[in-house]
């Protein structure tokens, strides 16, 4: 065996002996749920008071234990669903409960939480390994984002873009099985969006892939049209709107304000320096190239304010990273006082 | 056909699209378009994952170099995928108990639940983690102040990051009262209004001007670089 190989598997089992450890003495990564019974009844309601004489009760599924429920006429023949609710609370949560009355039994571990747990703190590590080298951990995690994110945002699409936007419209009757709200007569216009779709997939053929190009040209055209007018209404003219600032601004009582207006002259002047640089028609030279420099300086302090807060938003995301490693995982630290053994 | 109807495609839909704002009868046109896009758009993740599918498919069926992770990468594809479909663990809506399918199929508890909170969500934040090391790293490489532009980026990276921190408030908290202007946190703040503002304006009045061009030259077919080379 390789000394390097020896080092990393020494390094390797003290971790797993110091978590094993850590898991005897005083616990590591279990996730608690309190769960729930829910029981619903279909029940007639009857019609309003002060309507028609004709107007026939309607039947609606109502919770079991609701007063409501309880005052009227359960539906002949309907009988009771149900199903078990979880929801989850924090191990002190639990650990108190349970102190309180051992016989509770809403109160329990969840497996499939707890793993998932430890399956995210694996990926976790996994992740992080890539910090040392390229190697077989990082790669499934790698492997696992690739496809775990293609099938998510299909899912996605599927049920919240293709269900209620096209099949909805196009036959609200056959996806009353899903979406069983859905009112309405079918639209037959979403027959375009429709062909559009199966158009698009034909790429995936290999023959005729020049069919996606219809939809695809759809996509295109919508962009195009949408962004253009959006991109002129919201960034084009807001932003001159909101450069045109007084340059001495005045306060009805406390008179002329220094720093409002030196911001404001710093702002709008900063703005056309920007705007003398990006204007390339013609040679950066004299005046032009001293308010073009000027406006270089001011875009360096912007790109500058924006790598600024680039890392700080990575920095932030790793200290939440490591937080729940520490907090959520291993249970090393307790900020917020969930899972510290009570007495 | 297979150029020129797609060129007329583009052209319609975009400047309907265009009119259709300035003529408030037709604004339901914009809306319908919209949701079309959706659709279409929803039916491109489709696409991707059939790509997907069918690269790591021939990758693991050819046992090219790395054909495991591909094995992998189709695995947690078609796991997610049929929990996510399926609506496996997906109780039905309170509002309607007897539909099965009802309910969300995110809902807390659920199986597609467990795979985007506890795979999706930490894979891809820690991923985004990592780049917090890559950009120090690279910053410390490539960053020096060897002329006024350089040491202006960064002198303001280095003031935002510090007004941002306890460090930075701890750093020039013995300034007086008539310099509080001076005090990191101060500073950054004034940083962020007001030449931040104003380079960042100019820069999307910038990108406003750039995207109307290019939008104007696929409308009217000058650029036609989307319908590929055949």
């Amino acid at each position: 065996m390789k000394r390097e190989t020896t080092v990393w598997l020494v390094v390797m089992l003290v971790g797993l002996a110091m978590l094993v450890a850590k898991g005897v003495v005083s616990g590591v990564g279990r996730e608690y749920v309190q769960t729930e019974q829910k029981r619903f009844v279909q029940v007639e309601v009857p019609p309003p008071i002060g309507a028609d004489a004709d107007e026939k009760p309607t039947t609606q599924w109502l919770p079991a234990a609701d007063a409501a429920a309880r005052s009227l006429t359960p539906v002949p023949g309907s009988t009771e669903l149900g199903w078990t609710a979880e929801s989850p609370v924090t191990p002190r949560a639990y650990w108190e409960g349970m102190k309180a009355d051992p016989s509770r039994t809403d109160l329990r571990l969840s497996v499939p939480r707890t793993i998932g747990l430890w399956v995210a703190a694996f990926f976790t590590l996994a992740i992080f390994s890539f910090l040392y080298r390229d190697n077989p951990f990082y790669k499934i995690a790698e492997a696992c984002v690739v496809g775990v994110s293609a099938a998510y945002w299909m899912v996605v699409g599927f049920w919240d873009v293709i269900m209620p936007n096209m099949m909805a419209k196009l036959s609200p009757d056959s996806v009353r099985w899903a979406i069983p709200d859905v009112t309405g007569e079918p639209e037959w216009a979403y027959t375009v969006p429709l062909v559009l779709s199966i158009m698009l997939l034909w790429r995936l053929s290999p023959k005729g892939a020049w069919i996606a190009r219809w939809p695809l040209a759809f996509i295109i055209g919508t962009t195009a049209g949408l962004r253009l007018v959006a991109f002129l209404h919201t960034d084009f003219l807001a932003q001159i709107r909101n450069s045109i600032l007084p340059l001495a601004v005045v306060d009805q009582t406390a008179g002329f304000q220094f720093w409002p207006s030196f911001n404001n002259i710093v702002l709008v002047g900063a703005v056309l320096a920007c705007l003398v640089y990006f204007f390339f028609s013609f040679e950066h030279k004299g005046f032009v190239g001293g308010v073009a420099r000027g406006g270089i300086w001011v875009l360096m302090i912007t790109f500058g304010a924006g790598f600024g807060y680039t890392v700080m938003g990575r920095i932030a995301l790793l200290a939440i990273r490591l937080e729940f490693l520490m907090d959520n995982w291993l249970w090393l630290i307790d900020p917020t006082n969930i899972h510290t053994k009570i007495t | 056909m297979k150029r020129l109807i797609p060129l007329w495609i583009t052209a319609v839909s975009g400047i309907l699209l265009i009119v259709a704002y300035f003529i408030p009868a037709w604004e339901s046109w914009g809306e319908k378009a919209t949701i079309w896009f959706d659709v279409l758009a929803a039916s491109a993740f489709v696409l991707g994952g059939g790509n997907l599918l069918k690269l790591h498919l021939r990758k693991v069926s050819n046992r090219q170099a790395g054909w495991a992770y591909s094995a992998v990468t189709v695995a947690a594809f078609v796991v997610t995928l049929t929990v996510g479909l399926a609506k496996i663990g997906v109780h039905p809506s309170d509002n309607n108990p007897d539909f099965a399918w009802s309910g969300s199929y995110n809902s807390s508890g659920t199986a597609f639940w467990w795979l985007y909170e506890y795979a999706f969500k930490p894979l891809t934040a820690t991923m985004f983690s990592l780049l917090a090391f890559y950009v120090a790293s690279a910053a410390f490489r490539a960053f020096r102040a060897k002329n006024i532009e350089a040491t202006l980026l960064l002198g303001t990276a280095f003031i935002v990051l510090l007004g941002r921190t306890f460090a930075g408030v701890f750093l020039t908290q013995w300034l007086p009262e008539s310099l509080s202007g001076l005090k990191l946190e101060n500073l950054t703040v004034w940083i962020m209004q007001v030449p931040n503002t104003a380079g960042t304006r100019a820069i999307m009045i910038g990108v406003a001007l750039g995207i109307a061009s290019t939008s104007l030259k696929v409308l009217l077919g000058v650029d036609r670089s989307y319908l590929g080379s055949d």
